[in-house]
């Protein structure tokens, strides 16, 4: 039975919605009140930065993450000079051998200046946004020589997707399992609402160590990365599949969805084109405020080595190198890799209380 | 070996055998230690709940009050100081925080601060001296575990009061004369103060998971460390052991909070 209705969202755009406020759709008015949110346009204007500056490490940062120059293990970070003359340049390095510890320690050579090219073209034919032909470390290296200002770059691939894909599969396996949870009712969803209880009962931290101690030691980089994102969204789905479940209860109902019924509509229809569209404001608000945790999580377990194992580099991977404190005592540059961190969750968590303030009808 | 170990058996035989005596008390035994999985683990969950009960009370202590002043200076400097101040709360993890903390007491104080006990108390019998000794270690991690769900928390709490003193009766008592102290201590506190006693169950598992990782970074003599220590060997009677033992803290905890929900608030009990 074919009925042609327009649906609400194409009679709203009919008309001009600036000269009429009352026209607005729904998600005109989240993003007006979106956008009156300072904190909130800044985190997400940020965290657009960061996703770019990820997207794009193979040119934005100045060399590959795993160039290593065993003769530049540990240097300190160098400070970027700029003379009118010159424009930006790094000073040369000269290498003492301290006669305690026996390891090399790095100065300021003075009298060397390598200049700092922008659209810097590297041995390999890369290009860099910049780069120099001598060295230039501007967060120091790593115990292997390694850039930490380019791992960093590449470790945010890693870690920052790692969250979106998680958050992606709890939110499909979530909102499935909790629209049939609500739908249907019934024993189907007394067994679903005792396994999400079952999930909660355990600690995650601890539960995530054991499966991530659980993947096969020969998998490889990208097997391990999903092997993470499975293991991180396996726990997490559970709230956002109540927090559909209890929509969907609310709205079944009620008397839109009585309406479609009596019209003869069938479950796929009532729930794809009437239940579902009135938890999607719902579903992104948790979303967003789930995914500091997936990357927290991921941080924890490459930290304590149970995570992305090397050769693939994430903020936790390199966050492992700086756990024992005589290392970070000697090389305490090594902790930067914590300031991405906290930068990203921080703005996660702006960015989400900003929507859900803006997603909530009754507000202002 | 593996015959004694019964290795040599699928895997839901040896589950089911384990499962079975772990109800019973026996708890296996275990591969790196050779010796019972229950004499291994007690003292360690000892120190697990000290620590979690400590951060507990630590969490209630410090945010109840801080969400209190926050709401009823809204919107002023010091209320928007405290919001960014619980945002950072809750997302510095907890390991970069105890971390951070160990490098800076390294470079004040110059003496590591690992484990719960002084060397002179390692390993010594229990007396008045070791037990104040424990204090002075333990306030670290206390604090180190409790900040995540402190600052989300007072955010709860902000909430919860800021509804409240928008609702008519707050404005009666105002309408009455009370004094502002009255008004917000004795009549919006205590019903804002609810809804926090149900989270006591949802920040269990919150405060367990932080106490096994700050541990494993202070080196505290808890569960942690030696979850992390069996995982990595494959020590499977003794991690799934460890894992079972802190999932039922965090049950016999949910159950508490409960039974405290139902004795605060007496609509729940007679529903």
């Amino acid at each position: 039975m074919e009925v042609t209705i327009e649906t609400a969202e194409e009679i709203e755009n009919t008309g001009d919605p600036w000269t009429d406020g009352g026209q607005l759709s729904y998600r005109q008015l989240i993003w007006r009140r979106f956008r009156k949110n300072r904190m909130g346009v800044i985190a997400g204007a940020l965290l657009l930065l960061f996703y770019i500056l990820a997207i794009g490490a193979d040119f934005f940062a100045p060399y590959h993450y795993n160039e290593i120059n065993m003769r530049l293990r540990h240097v300190p970070p160098q400070r970027l000079h700029f003379s009118v003359e010159n424009g930006f340049y790094v000073h040369g390095l000269k290498s003492v051998r301290n006669p305690e510890s026996l390891e090399l320690e790095f100065t300021k050579d003075l009298v060397q200046r390598h200049p700092v090219e922008f659209f810097f073209k590297d041995a390999a034919g890369r290009r860099h946004l910049f780069s120099s032909a001598g060295p230039m470390f501007l967060l120091g290296t790593d115990r292997m020589g390694r850039d930490l200002l380019s791992r960093i770059m590449y470790g945010a691939r890693v870690s920052m997707t790692l969250g979106l894909v998680g958050v992606f599969l709890s939110i499909v396996l979530g909102s499935i399992l909790g629209t049939i949870s609500g739908y249907w009712g019934g024993w189907v969803d007394n067994l679903i609402q005792r396994i999400i209880e079952v999930l909660s009962a355990f600690p995650d931290i601890p539960l995530w160590m054991a499966l991530g101690a659980a993947l096969p030691p020969g998998w490889s980089s990208i097997q391990i990365y999903f092997g993470i994102t499975i293991i991180l969204s396996i726990i997490r789905w559970g709230g956002l599949a109540r927090q559909v479940r209890g929509k969907v209860l609310a709205y079944r109902e009620s008397d839109f969805v009585m309406a479609a019924r009596a019209a003869g509509a069938g479950h796929w229809h009532i729930i794809t084109k009437h239940l579902l569209p009135g938890c999607y404001s719902h579903i992104i608000v948790i979303a967003t405020l789930a995914i500091p945790g997936m990357i927290l999580g991921e941080t924890a377990l490459s930290f304590l080595g149970l995570g992305i194992r090397p050769p693939m580099t994430s903020w936790g991977v390199l966050l492992e190198e700086a756990q024992r404190v005589t290392v970070l005592l000697h090389y305490p540059w090594l902790i930067f890799p914590a300031v991405p961190v906290l930068v990203v969750v921080i703005a996660f968590n702006f960015l989400g209380d900003a929507l859900r303030d803006a997603a909530d009808p009754y507000s202002d | 070996m593996r015959e004694r170990y019964g290795l040599n058996d699928p895997l839901w035989k040896r589950y089911f055998i384990w499962i079975s005596g772990f109800v019973r008390g026996n708890f296996g035994e275990s591969f790196e230690y050779k010796r019972e999985v229950d004499e291994l683990i007690w003292d360690r969950i000892a120190f697990t709940l000290i620590i979690s009960v400590g951060s507990l009370i630590f969490t209630y202590i410090v945010a109840i009050p801080l969400g209190i002043y926050s709401a009823t200076h809204q919107y002023k400097w010091s209320d928007h100081f405290l919001t960014f101040l619980s945002f950072v709360g809750m997302s510095i993890p907890a390991f970069l925080l105890a971390l951070s903390l160990m490098v800076f007491a390294f470079d004040i104080f110059g003496v590591p601060l690992f484990g719960l006990f002084s060397a002179y108390y390692e390993g010594a019998p229990w007396t008045w001296g070791k037990l104040g000794d424990l204090f002075k270690h333990l306030w670290i991690p206390v604090i180190v575990v409790g900040i995540n769900g402190t600052a989300s928390l007072m955010r709860i709490m902000r909430g919860n009061l800021l509804d409240v003193l928008g609702q008519p009766f707050v404005q009666t008592a105002r309408a009455k004369g009370l004094k502002e102290i009255v008004v917000v201590g004795k009549h919006a506190v205590r019903i804002a103060i609810n809804p926090l006693i149900s989270i006591l169950g949802m920040s269990l598992p919150g405060i367990l998971s932080g106490s096994a990782i700050v541990s494993i970074v202070l080196g505290l003599p808890t569960v942690g460390p030696i979850l992390l220590r069996s995982l990595l060997n494959e020590d499977i009677y003794l991690a799934g052991t460890l894992i079972m033992m802190l999932s039922l803290l965090l049950v016999i905890g949910n159950l508490l909070a409960d039974i405290a929900l139902a004795w605060v608030d007496p609509r729940i009990r007679y529903e």
